[in-house]
């Protein structure tokens, strides 16, 4: 019976898991940048917004509660890597109910095209958001081809 | 040590209003928080980045807590999203606060996109030290 119970639960979990991909693929499936091998699961810290724009690619990172110069922001080819600690300190004395922040030190790597100038880049943080901008080469940049 | 007494119990999702909001418009961001109690009362903190001072909303009404914010975008029209974490802009919690608590003396607090909130306990429930007079 308590068999029974348990791989209904499974079952409905499965289901839910199912679910779960399936929206993923609905909202953000045709994002290029989704099945990257350097992607993280849902929930990650810190959360990555990646937009592209006619003359460069800006990349939010919500890092909230972080000191900025703690963060270290590098580029090598293509690759933006950001790593950094975020210190959320614990008070001894209290009763916790929740803890849900994320806490400790972080990584995240995202594999850019091939048109990011690495010498054109630029980054600010503010409200908890780091913005970082990158410029893509003008040879890359779309152009309006004239008709003769 | 704190006493278990207090507690800030989290307002399910399937609150007519709330529910109502979230399936006409879009998904909800639902932050992640940090609760926990001293002796002299609670600490709510919140992470809410891409939230300022004038986007932030902490509402009592009643017994209930309602923690609201909305992320500023700028972003021009032509931009193109490749990747997205976050697919709402729109950050929404709700708590509902027991009675020894001082819903009047609420204090918030908002620093690099970490909200703050203390909810202090009334005075005649916080536990005290009795001293022992020796004669």
């Amino acid at each position: 019976m308590f068999g029974r119970l348990t791989g209904l639960q499974d079952s409905l979990l499965a289901d839910f898991w199912r679910m779960q991909e399936e929206m993923d693929d609905l909202l953000g499936g045709g994002l290029p940048f989704s099945g990257g091998i350097r992607s993280l699961p849902q929930g990650s810290f810190p959360a990555i917004n990646v937009v592209q724009m006619p003359d460069s690619i800006q990349v939010y990172l919500f890092a909230p509660g972080l000191d900025p110069k703690k963060l270290a922001i590098s580029i090598e080819q293509n690759l933006l890597s950001i790593s950094g600690e975020r210190q959320v300190p614990i008070d001894k004395k209290a009763t916790y109910y929740r803890q849900e922040r994320f806490g400790g030190a972080f990584n995240r790597s995202i594999s850019l095209g091939d048109d990011v100038d690495p010498d054109r880049v630029d980054a600010t943080y503010r409200d908890g958001i780091v913005h970082i901008t990158l410029n893509r080469r003008e040879s890359a940049k779309p152009r309006q081809i004239q008709i003769r | 040590m704190a006493t278990n007494t207090s507690q800030v119990a989290e307002q399910g999702t399937q609150t007519g209003a709330t529910q109502q909001r979230a399936r006409t418009s879009e998904v909800l961001n639902r932050m992640p928080v940090d609760i926990f109690e001293d002796n002299d009362g609670i600490t709510l903190q919140a992470d809410m980045p891409g939230v300022s001072k004038d986007r932030l909303n902490v509402h009592v009404d009643g017994d209930s807590l309602l923690v609201e914010g909305q992320v500023q975008f700028n972003l021009p029209e032509h931009a193109k999203a490749l990747y997205a974490d976050i697919r709402s802009s729109t950050y929404r919690r709700s708590f509902v606060l027991s009675r020894e608590l001082q819903t009047d003396k609420i204090e918030a607090n908002l620093k690099d996109g970490v909200l703050t909130v203390r909810i202090p306990k009334r005075a005649e429930v916080r536990p005290r030290k009795i001293e022992v007079k020796t004669s």
